[in-house]
C-alpha cells in the first residue's frame, strides 16, 4: 500500500450530516408508521388483559366501569387522575346489576412489586378473590399464590368490615403463619413463600383501608349500570 | 456459474446456523439467551423477535453501506437497529400483552444485542442486500436453535412442561432450579460441553485419517 501517493481527504461535514439527516428521517418515518398501525390493537390487547382479570375476580361479571376512589369521595374516572386516589372497577353482571367490585393493590413482594386485583362483595363487606396484574417472584415458589388451593381459600370470604364510625377495617387483614388462621380477617401464608403471600395481604390490606371508608357510604351510587 | 453463486449462498446461510452458531460457538448474546429461556415459548418469541431486527437492519445497513461514511457509521447502526426494535416492541404488545409482559425489558435490550451489531458491521456493511439478509436469516435461525436448545431443556426439567403442555402428568416435581438464574447457566455450560466434545471427537478423527493417508 502506497500512502503517499493518495492523500488522506477528511470526508465533508456537509456528507455527514445529511447522512445523519437522511438515516433519521427514514427511521422516523419507520417508527410513525409503526406506532399508527398498532396503537388500537394495542390499546385493545390491554382493556381486554384487565377485563379478563376483573371477571376473574366478579365471576359473575358482563360488563364494567372504571371508578376512582379520591378524599372527597368517589367519581367515575375519567379527565385528571387525582393524587392518591385508588382505581376500581365496578362489575356488573348481564341484567346490568352490581355483581361484585374489582379493586387495584401494590405491594412489595420478594422480587419486585406485586399488583393485584382483588374482587370485593358489598353484600357481605368481603374480598372474593384476588387475580395478579404484574409479578416477577420466583417462579415454582412466589408464583404459587395463584396455583395453592390451600391459599386461594383464604380469599372464599376474606372479612374486610368496616369499624363503627365507617372510618377503617374493623380488623386489619392479617397474614399469619401457615397453620395459624383462625380469624376471618386472616390469611393463611404459604409455608415457603411467606414474603410473597405477605404482599398480597398488604396489597388487600392498603387499598381496603383506602377505598372501603369513601366506597361503603355510597354503595347505591353503583347499584345499577349507567347507561 | 449459477452452481457456483448458489453454493455460496447455501454457505451464508448454514454459517449461522452451524459452523459460526452465535450462541454455541461464537457465545454472542448472552444476556437474553440466559434470561429469557425460562420457557420454549419465551425463547421462541425472543428468537424471531430478535430475528426480524437482524434481518431488517442487515438489510437496510447493506442497502446504505455506500452512501454511509465510515465517521458516522455506529451511530447509523444504531439508530437502524434501534427503529426496528421499536417496531418489533409495538408488534409484540398488539399480538400479545402476555408475551410482552414475559420478556420484559429484554425486548428493548435487543438494540445491544452484539449478534446485530457485530452481522451490521463485519458482513452487511460489506456486501449486497440480497447476500445481507440471507446471511442475517442464518444467524438468526441458529440464535432461535440456540435459545430454544436452552428453552425447551429448561422448560421440560424446571416446569414439567413443553410449551405449556404438561408432559409428566400432576406427579412430576418440577426441578426448580433450572427455571432460576442458575439453572440457564447449568444448561448452557451442558450444551456448550456437548458441542466442543463433537468438534474434538471430529478433529481427532481428521487428524487420526491424516496420519494413516501419510503413513
Amino acid at each position: 500500500m502506497n500512502t503517499s501517493a493518495i492523500p488522506p481527504q477528511a470526508t465533508p461535514a456537509t456528507s455527514l450530516v445529511k447522512t445523519l439527516g437522511i438515516v433519521s428521517a427514514v427511521c422516523g418515518l419507520i417508527i410513525v408508521g409503526a406506532y399508527q398501525g398498532t396503537y388500537d390493537a394495542a390499546a385493545a390487547n390491554r382493556r381486554l388483559a384487565l377485563e379478563r382479570t376483573v371477571f376473574k375476580v366478579v365471576p359473575a361479571a358482563k360488563s364494567m366501569v372504571e371508578w376512582q376512589a379520591t378524599p372527597q369521595g368517589i367519581r367515575p374516572a375519567g379527565g385528571e387522575p387525582a393524587p392518591g386516589a385508588v382505581k376500581f372497577y365496578a362489575a356488573y353482571d348481564a341484567q346490568g346489576a352490581l355483581a361484585g367490585i374489582a379493586v387495584e393493590g401494590a405491594a412489595k413482594g420478594y422480587a419486585d412489586t406485586v399488583r393485584i386485583l382483588f374482587g370485593y362483595s358489598p353484600d357481605c363487606q368481603c374480598v372474593t378473590g384476588f387475580g395478579l396484574v404484574a409479578s416477577k417472584e420466583t417462579p415454582g415458589i412466589g408464583d404459587k399464590i395463584v396455583t395453592n388451593h390451600e391459599f386461594l381459600a383464604n380469599f372464599d370470604a376474606l372479612d374486610v368490615k368496616l369499624n363503627a364510625e365507617l372510618s377503617a377495617l374493623a380488623n386489619q387483614v392479617k397474614v399469619v403463619k401457615h397453620g395459624t388462621k383462625s380469624q376471618a380477617w386472616e390469611i393463611d401464608a404459604i409455608a415457603g413463600a411467606t414474603v410473597t403471600s405477605r404482599a398480597v395481604g398488604k396489597a388487600i390490606n392498603d387499598s381496603a383501608q383506602q377505598l372501603l371508608p369513601k366506597l361503603v357510604p355510597e354503595t347505591e351510587k353503583l347499584r345499577k349500570k349507567e347507561s | 456459474m449459477s452452481d457456483l453463486s448458489q453454493t455460496r449462498t447455501f454457505d451464508e446461510f448454514m454459517e449461522g446456523i452451524w459452523r459460526q452458531n452465535p450462541v454455541f460457538v461464537m457465545v454472542l448474546g448472552m444476556c437474553p439467551t440466559l434470561a429469557v429461556t425460562v420457557s420454549a415459548m419465551n425463547a421462541l418469541s425472543m428468537g424471531l423477535a430478535t430475528a426480524f431486527v437482524l434481518v431488517c437492519s442487515c438489510g437496510l445497513v447493506s442497502l446504505m453501506r455506500n452512501i454511509v461514511p465510515k465517521e458516522v457509521r455506529i451511530a447509523t447502526y444504531i439508530v437502524i437497529i434501534a427503529t426496528f426494535v421499536t417496531v418489533v416492541d409495538y408488534a409484540i404488545q398488539a399480538v400479545s400483552l402476555a408475551v410482552y409482559d414475559a420478556l420484559g425489558a429484554f425486548i428493548q435490550l435487543i438494540v445491544v444485542n452484539c449478534i446485530i451489531l457485530g452481522r451490521a458491521e463485519a458482513h452487511a456493511s460489506k456486501h449486497p442486500p440480497a447476500t445481507a439478509m440471507v446471511n442475517a436469516l442464518g444467524m438468526s435461525l441458529g440464535f432461535v436453535i440456540g435459545l430454544l436448545a436452552l428453552g425447551t431443556v429448561r422448560e421440560v426439567l424446571g416446569a414439567g412442561t413443553l410449551f405449556g403442555v404438561s408432559l409428566f402428568g400432576a406427579n412430576f416435581q418440577p426441578w426448580v432450579v433450572m427455571v432460576l438464574p442458575p439453572g440457564g447457566f447449568i444448561v448452557l455450560g451442558a450444551w456448550l460441553l456437548l458441542f466442543s466434545t463433537l468438534k474434538q471427537r471430529k478433529e481427532v478423527r481428521l487428524a487420526e485419517q491424516g496420519g494413516g493417508h501419510g503413513a
